[in-house]
């Protein structure tokens, strides 16, 4: 039996689509914890990012604190998070949330610190004011590059979110977890092609944000 | 009026990029910073919309100290033209040119229409309002920042070398328009430029600065032509300043003489009776067709194509002394052709001819002069 016929019988499984264990409630769950991860890690990176790419200080700091946070790895800062705050979502987001702050920060304040200086230097002498100038003039030029720091950061944490399943969480790593357990390669192989599924769903996502909120003159077409 | 007072500005470096600078700004008049890189004329625009704070010395504005207002409500009161224009990218030519009456609380629509109303003023075409400036040439780019910066009607417009990123063509173009623009609107522009030429083709005033901030010389172009302060702005004003200083004589006291000016059938008698060695021969309509020689002349027709060419004409009382020279100078006989408006020959005029017109002029200059200082 080849991967092919793993997946087809895995999704062909008429009992692999209902109830608590159901791919439609896995999928779910896989889905709000790697928006709530997002959430939290854009909500930290990206006014971080945005003040630091505007005013140009900070960035070296900021380059060794991303770099640190790289080095991490997921699931020993899961195991970390569980043996000191117990089982739960928390714990599931630490990690991911790590995960995700450096490519949406590093990126956010490269894309602003890149923008042309002299439309900036324009803004100014017309008297625009400063919180203007970010998000009236930097912002939207350096959006390509802030949403593809937000994309890496949504494709690593909907991979990863598969861990959340090592503590007794639902989502997508349900399957391959208790798979790999229950030698139930059928279900390893379904729950990782759901996994890789959302990946390009995400991409999918974001490719149609940037058609949609980048301006023509920025896209150059 | 602008005026700088015993302004100063030194960096922490201690480097001082304006060193004690006093200068008043005329109102409604071109006044150009010029000056060699380092010379601090940049820093010295900038300090007037206070990009650049001064370490001593205060700037005017109309008696009152330019930090007496918020400093927005300042740069807002003065338009701001930068190299290669600064435009938004991600906004329409029509928004960029909108930006600072919104900002000012404006309407949509009624800053929109105020856009509109300014592309046709610097000479863009409506049609371009919905593109954006990728979509533009750097002179198209350019004529938009002077647009934005005209868009809500500051008293003031301040312009860094805005012209220097585009070719001599588009350049030439951009400084007529800007004439142009402020025949029509009276804006009190002070203008830096690294481009002498350019200093003395715009400014009423030109305020020349040299290496350190310090300022070399303040007087009208001709002034500083016919009498540079010191060597310094004498090299810097080049070789040629004495013919340049022409383009600031008028060409309507040149004698003209219309003897040796011809029809093209006029009867070999009136030939003969020229006594100048060459002819300018015209067509039916008055137009110059070109120079003959009187000998071959009284011998038959010449025919078109071996007539020598004139050259190019030039008009009296539009064109100056320099322009009347080059004609003459650039023609085969030595002689200018002088046209009127609809390019008819009213006459021609000999090398010898404007020279005497120039050493006239010089003399009346000096005079002029000497009563300014009395």
């Amino acid at each position: 039996m080849n991967v092919l016929n793993f997946v087809n019988a895995f999704f062909s499984d008429a009992s692999h689509w209902q109830g608590y264990d159901g791919i439609p409630q896995r999928f779910w769950e896989h889905v709000q914890y790697s928006v709530l991860a997002l959430a939290l890690a854009t909500a930290i990176g990206l006014p971080v990012g945005l003040l630091t790419g505007h005013t140009g200080r900070g960035g070296n700091a900021l380059a060794f604190i991303a770099n640190a946070a790289r080095a991490l790895p997921s699931f020993g800062l899961l195991v970390l998070a569980v043996l000191l705050i117990g089982f739960g979502l928390l714990p599931v987001m630490i990690p991911l949330v790590v995960l995700a702050i450096p490519p949406i920060l590093v990126t956010t304040y490269e894309a602003v610190r890149s923008v042309d200086p002299a439309p900036v230097d324009a803004a100014r002498g017309m008297g625009m004011h400063e919180s203007r100038i970010l998000f009236q003039v930097e912002v939207p030029v350096a959006l390509p590059l802030i949403l593809s720091g937000l994309r890496s950061a949504a494709i690593q944490i909907v991979s990863t979110a598969t861990i959340a399943a090592y503590v007794s969480l639902g989502g997508l790593g349900r399957y391959i977890i208790d798979g790999l357990y229950q030698r139930d390669y059928e279900k390893v192989v379904g729950g990782a092609t759901l996994v890789a599924v959302l990946a390009l769903a995400t991409l999918a996502l974001f490719w149609a944000a940037g058609r949609l909120a980048v301006s023509p003159g920025v896209r150059r077409r | 009026m602008i005026r700088f007072d015993s302004v100063t500005k030194r960096y922490p470096d201690g480097t001082v990029a304006v060193d004690r600078l006093s200068l008043e700004i005329p109102d409604r008049s071109i006044t150009v910073l010029v000056g060699p890189s380092g010379c601090g004329k940049t820093t010295t625009l900038r300090m007037i919309n206070r990009m650049v704070e001064p370490t001593e010395g205060t700037i005017l504005l109309d008696g009152e100290d330019s930090r007496k207002q918020p400093v927005t409500t300042l740069r807002r009161s003065m338009g701001y033209v930068i190299q290669n224009a600064g435009l938004f990218q991600h906004r329409t030519i029509v928004d960029n040119i909108a930006t600072v009456p919104r900002m000012l609380g404006w309407g949509k629509q009624r800053a929109r229409e105020r856009a509109a109303e300014l592309m046709e003023r610097v000479g863009l075409d409506t049609s371009l309002a919905k593109r954006y400036p990728y979509q533009l040439s750097g002179g198209q780019q350019q004529r938009v920042g002077v647009a934005r910066a005209l868009a809500a009607d500051p008293p003031v417009l301040l312009m860094d070398e805005p012209f220097s990123a585009v070719d001599p063509v588009v350049r030439k173009g951009l400084q007529d328009e800007l004439l142009r623009i402020q025949d029509e609107l009276g804006k009190t522009i002070v203008f830096v430029t690294h481009d002498i030429d350019e200093a003395i083709k715009l400014g009423t005033m030109v305020a020349v600065l040299r290496e350190g901030g310090r300022l070399a010389q303040y007087a009208p172009p001709a002034e500083l032509l016919s009498g540079p302060a010191d060597g310094f702005v004498e090299d810097f004003l080049g070789a040629d300043r004495g013919i340049r200083r022409l383009s600031f004589f008028p060409s309507t006291a040149l004698e003209l003489t219309t003897d040796a000016v011809v029809p093209a059938d006029a009867p070999a008698a009136r030939i003969a009776a020229v006594e100048a060695p060459y002819l300018l021969v015209t067509g039916p309509d008055g137009r110059p067709l070109g120079w003959a020689e009187r000998d071959a002349l009284t011998a038959g027709d010449v025919p078109a194509e071996r007539l020598l060419p004139y050259g190019r004409p030039f008009v009296p009382g539009t064109d100056s002394l320099r322009v009347a020279l080059d004609c003459a100078v650039l023609s085969p006989t030595g002689w200018a052709v002088a046209v009127d408006d609809d390019g008819r020959v009213t006459g021609v005029v000999s090398q010898q001819t404007i020279g005497e017109a120039i050493r006239a002029a010089h003399t009346a200059g000096r005079a002029d002069g000497e009563k300014v200082a009395g």
